[in-house]
């Protein structure tokens, strides 16, 4: 096999593994979400009865959400593990291997990513038991787990560059309410259409998370839509593809290695 | 610079090296050492004198600002992938992850350095006997004692089988159990061949371990030579009386001021460099008696490399040191962004 495709899965394993043996850091991916949900679809179950509202089941609609929030806590989780490799010198100890600049974020990320479709897989058996319904069927469930570990491999890059511009875990964990209130400034709790506040409906329309829940939303509301599913598969790749070219950049900055 | 071909292998040559950081701050300013292949260069000196910024820059991971340096052969700044092959090193601080095991830490290091799964295996548990982590080995590293994770970060530098190998202050905070244990097995290395660049701030294990030292304060090569030879240099033992009565610290102060100048003692004691060496030690005790001055102990030091230090700089190396102990040496000394 080849020397860095066995670098960068040496390191996604152990990205992976980092998380997975934190429960503070899996229990907010796992249940903060679903807390919200259950939350969410007690309390604003009556919207459902609004003129419009596009179905019956308000868990059906808010389950996009978790996918979203998930990414977010991944983004947290993702940049401050990095930020405690950089503090504790482990960074140091990678950079003195062999092992090329950019494998040395692309294994960190290809583990988040997977972290990402795992995530996702979670939500989606959870909210099937929580009475949410996948109109799109068995091929939803696979663009869901794409779609998601895309937003949270993109997401996951933005903690990375966090990170490695800070250096600093409390920095990048800072930055969580910050990006945390674009869910809230979204179309997560009520259908863009249905958005009477004038303002609100405009910072959501240009809030790009909204295409994101959206997407994730349509397949289990609509089944196959697919204007929604290529706004959000355009906001997700954009997002990662952004977000990509600031990690490169930051490296660059963090790692003066000759 | 002219390269020694001896030096080639495993050697280094360091000419003219600089490294400021932002701010105006000169960490090492313009170094000229050279380290033989097979030999363990003890790198002397307090907090804050250069000794990791010089290593960061050995190592590759931070750029000099000028100057010249070759490890194994390679120039760090044309040939920086070239030297992360030749090299191990173990920085500051166990750079560990505390939720992976020991074994697992082997296994990430061995990919890394492109072993494959078989020699991997082999190799990490060869190393992990080693370094007397076997039965350690599949726990994780979070609940190991800075011994053991000072032990395990040694193996891990070792696992490409390095040429050359960096510890800097490989044996900060440990007991002296575990200190000694580290001290044995650089002392194999370097019998195995393994060229040793090592920073210390303690005198004493400079002292056992190094062939050769490099003192170095506020960035420049102070001295150099064996310790044998850099003790030599001073010459002259110190006698140091510790009085019964505390009281009475300035009165045996000025007693022992007639016999030599002021040398480094303990907090409760007073010392004095003896130019004529032990000869006066006779007049000392009698003119002590003449005054009366009771004495709870009297001892004679040999030279130390602290003497050396003293010498050089005018300050004692214990207690030299220019930024707290938890901070590292200069503004991005640790981590290399500026």
């Amino acid at each position: 096999m080849n020397a860095h495709v066995t670098q960068i899965r040496a390191l996604a394993r152990r990205s992976m593994l980092k998380t997975l043996r934190q429960p503070f850091q899996m229990f907010p991916i796992i249940f903060f979400p679903l807390i919200l949900l259950a939350v969410n679809a007690s309390g604003l179950r009556a919207a459902t009865r609004l003129p419009g509202f596009p179905t019956h089941s308000y868990v059906s609609f808010a389950i996009a959400v978790a996918f979203i929030q998930g990414a977010m806590f991944s983004l947290i989780n993702t940049g401050t593990n990095l930020a405690e490799d950089i503090e504790s010198g482990f960074f140091n100890r990678l950079a003195l291997t062999p092992l090329r600049r950019v494998s040395l974020i692309a294994g960190l990320l290809v583990g988040v990513a997977a972290l990402g479709a795992l995530q996702s897989g979670v939500y989606i058996i959870l909210g099937l038991i929580a009475g949410a319904h996948l109109h799109a069927g068995l091929g939803g469930v696979f663009v869901i787990i794409v779609l998601g570990a895309l937003t949270t491999l993109g997401f996951g890059a933005m903690g990375c560059v966090a990170a490695l511009r800070t250096g600093s875990g409390e920095a990048v964990q800072g930055l969580f309410p910050l990006f945390f209130v674009f869910i809230f400034l979204s179309s997560s709790n009520l259908p863009r259409n249905l958005l009477r506040t004038g303002w609100f409906h405009t910072v959501a329309t240009w809030n790009p998370i909204s295409y994101l829940i959206e997407a994730f939303r349509s397949l289990y509301i609509f089944g196959w839509d697919g204007a929604a599913l290529e706004r959000g598969f355009a906001v997700a790749i954009g997002v990662t593809l952004i977000a990509l070219l600031a990690v490169v950049g930051a490296l660059r900055t963090r790692l003066q290695r000759t | 610079m002219n390269s020694d071909p001896k030096m080639a292998d495993n050697g280094i040559e360091v000419e003219g090296l600089i490294r400021d950081f932002k701010g105006g701050v000169r960490a090492v300013d313009g170094i000229d050492l050279r380290v033989a292949p097979g030999e363990i260069y003890g790198f002397l000196g307090p907090n804050g004198a250069g000794k990791s910024t010089t290593v960061l820059v050995l190592t590759t991971l931070l750029p000099p600002t000028a100057g010249t340096a070759r490890v194994a052969g390679f120039d760090v700044v044309r040939h920086g992938p070239e030297v992360r092959r030749a090299i191990g090193a173990s920085l500051q601080e166990s750079a560990l992850d505390p939720f992976l095991t020991g074994r697992e830490h082997m296994r990430l290091q061995s990919a890394l350095h492109g072993l494959g799964k078989a020699e991997s295996e082999t190799r990490g548990d060869e190393l992990l006997a080693r370094v007397g982590l076997t039965e350690a080995a599949d726990r994780k590293v979070g609940g190991y004692s800075g011994g053991m994770k000072r032990r395990l970060d040694l193996g891990l530098a070792l696992v490409h089988r390095p040429a050359l190998l960096f510890l800097d202050e490989p044996t900060t905070g440990l007991d002296i159990q575990s200190r000694t244990a580290l001290w044995e097995e650089v002392r194999r290395l370097a019998d195995d061949g393994v060229t040793v660049f090592l920073t210390t701030q303690y005198l004493e294990e400079a002292d056992v371990l190094a062939d050769r030292l490099g003192i170095i304060d506020r960035g420049k090569i102070v001295a150099e030579g064996t310790p044998a030879e850099l003790k030599a240099t001073i010459g002259r033992p110190s006698v140091e009386a510790i009085p019964q009565n505390p009281g009475e610290r300035e009165r045996l102060a000025a007693v022992l001021a007639r016999f030599g100048e002021e040398a480094a003692a303990s907090s409760n004691g007073v010392a004095a460099r003896l130019p004529e060496g032990v000869g006066d030690l006779a007049e000392i005790v009698r003119a002590l008696d003449g005054e009366g001055i009771a004495i709870a102990d009297l001892r004679v030091h040999a030279p130390t490399l602290d003497d050396v230090f003293l010498a050089k700089t005018g300050r004692s190396l214990e207690g030299a040191s220019e930024v707290p102990e938890d901070s590292d040496e200069q503004p991005g000394a640790e981590s290399p962004a500026p």
